[in-house]
């Protein structure tokens, strides 16, 4: 029997009732509204402080814009999730994550708890204030439409592999960017490492249920796609469910001990404050 | 026209400056063909230029370890433009090298090297700012001239602005990452006369920044000339 013999909807009256009889509906990859209603709390964090409950589908993507002092929470629901991220300053989203920067002004390729994701200009966009994988990417960036039509035979946006830029182009357009706003995105959840020659080694996940809390320093434009790491061995397009959660926090202080660290990670969260103080926020 | 103006002095702060006398070699093109275009790019200036497909761009590090920072874009839809990560991840490797390919972000390539006299060039250290200057070094060096002013200026004069500027290519600068992850500028192991040469495999405008860095290794603290020349093989 084919879904229409079971369904109502010849008149405008008997498909309205159809259409709403769907809405107390659940999948395993939807928002949760209102978000302190979430299935899936974050623990020690009130329910009330929450904006913004969600899991991601394999092969999906999100996007927010999120208030200075803002925690997201990307958790890694089944170990084969692979978070590609970009963030912007909401007011100004010319400025956005540059990965060289977060690279080098650190002295410190790979991602982990403590990083700070830095703007062009000189500024703290969000830091990695929590982090129980450590199996994080900085260099690959994400995948392309090209890279996936040769390494799975097809990168269609509705298809089995959709690209990371093509999901992240998506999500862009939804905050007035297009392609040229998309700089280099950094990945969490799969790492890889860099041997003495240069060549990656493949280091994969961490495993189950591991989380990276990011802490907003500026209002965002947040964009996250979960696609395969471009260089995850596996032949098919395999990746897990993303959850994420936020929830109003404060940003940083720079005598936190991660904003006061080193010279070079002082003076950028001062620099944060300076340009936050200056426009009031 | 006022003659007197070549001995015109400035109040303007002293930025980096080439070391008179300091040895330099001008080298030629690493691949042979008819020279289309012979140009030196100045000590700190900008530089840009439109690379026609097949023609090969080489760039001679005239004084040794000066960075030529370098940023590529398609000439025909500057949206597509020169990726680090993309060009990382296809050749599984952190450095580039020669038949190293330089991909665009959407994969596709858009130049490749060619010839390579330096062991390792970077890709990963990106280009030097006022702003991350303030960073990196203090707030007592933000006046100072950076890359990002260079890419800044160079790109307006094609229409492009800050959202066109992305993470880029380090010509003959060193950053070396360690096994703990370290990463970082260290002295240089280019030298006078060395050369890259990059075949453009489709028309690509390029934009170079002769690195005024005056606080790291990048340029041996010694800002040197560029000599950039464009040669269209098999015309010779």
């Amino acid at each position: 029997m084919s879904r229409a013999d079971t369904r109502d909807t010849a008149s405008i009256l008997a498909a309205r009732a159809d259409a709403r009889s769907q809405g107390d509906g659940v999948s395993d990859w939807m928002a949760y509204l209102p978000a302190a209603r979430t299935p899936y709390p974050p623990a020690g964090v009130d329910p009330q402080l929450l904006t913004w409950a969600e899991t991601v589908a394999p092969g999906g993507y999100t996007h927010k814009v999120v208030s200075r002092g803002t925690r997201i929470r990307l958790e890694d629901v089944a170990g084969d999730a692979c978070a590609h991220l970009l963030v912007f300053n909401a007011l100004e989203p010319w400025e956005r994550l540059n990965v060289a920067d977060t690279q080098k002004i650190p002295w410190q390729a790979y991602l982990g708890a403590g990083h700070p994701l830095l703007s062009g200009d000189g500024r703290v966009l969000a830091t990695v204030v929590a982090d129980t994988s450590g199996h994080h990417d900085a260099f690959c960036g994400t995948s392309t439409d090209l890279w996936n039509l040769e390494k799975y035979g097809d990168a269609a946006p509705h298809g089995p592999s959709p690209s990371g830029r093509a999901r992240l182009t998506l999500a862009a357009a939804k905050h007035g960017l297009g392609p040229g706003d998309l700089p280099p995105s950094v990945s969490f959840f799969q790492g890889l490492r860099v041997e003495v020659d240069g060549a990656f080694t493949w280091q994969g996940s961490a495993g189950p249920a591991t989380y990276v809390d990011l802490l907003a320093e500026l209002p965002l434009v947040v964009l996250v796609a979960n696609v395969p790491h471009p260089l995850d061995p596996r032949t098919d397009y395999v990746v897990g469910p993303l959850r994420v959660h936020a929830w109003r926090s404060s940003p940083s202080a720079p005598d936190d001990p991660h904003a006061d660290a080193t010279p070079e990670r002082r003076r950028a969260y001062l620099n944060t404050v300076d340009y936050a103080e200056a426009r009031g926020l | 026209m006022n003659t007197t103006i070549e001995t015109a002095t400035s109040t303007v702060p002293v930025g980096a400056v080439h070391t008179p006398d300091s040895p330099l070699d001008w080298s030629e093109p690493l691949v042979a063909g008819t020279v289309l275009l012979d140009e030196v790019v100045a000590p700190n200036a900008p530089w840009s230029t439109t690379v026609a497909a097949g023609q090969v761009l080489t760039i001679v590090d005239v004084g040794g370890n000066q960075s030529a920072d370098c940023l590529i874009f398609d000439a025909a839809n500057a949206d597509e433009r020169y990726s680090v990560p993309d060009t990382l991840a296809w050749q599984g490797n952190a450095y580039v090298r020669e038949s190293t390919v330089l991909r665009s972000n959407l994969g596709r390539p858009l130049m490749t090297v060619v010839g390579n006299e330096v062991a390792r060039q970077d890709t990963i250290g990106g280009a030097c700012g006022k702003e991350s200057n303030t960073l990196r070094y203090g707030h007592h060096t933000a006046f100072q001239h950076g890359c990002r002013e260079n890419f800044l200026t160079e790109a307006a004069r094609h229409g492009l602005g800050a959202r066109d500027l992305v993470s880029n290519l380090n010509w003959f600068m060193n950053v070396p990452v360690e096994a703990d992850g370290s990463l970082g500028i260290v002295d240089g192991i280019s030298g006078p006369g060395k050369r890259v040469a990059v075949r453009a495999e489709r028309d690509v405008l390029v934009l170079v920044s002769n690195c005024p860095q005056m606080n790291n290794p990048c340029n041996d603290f010694n800002p040197t000339p560029l000599r950039m020349l464009v040669t269209a093989p098999g015309l010779a």
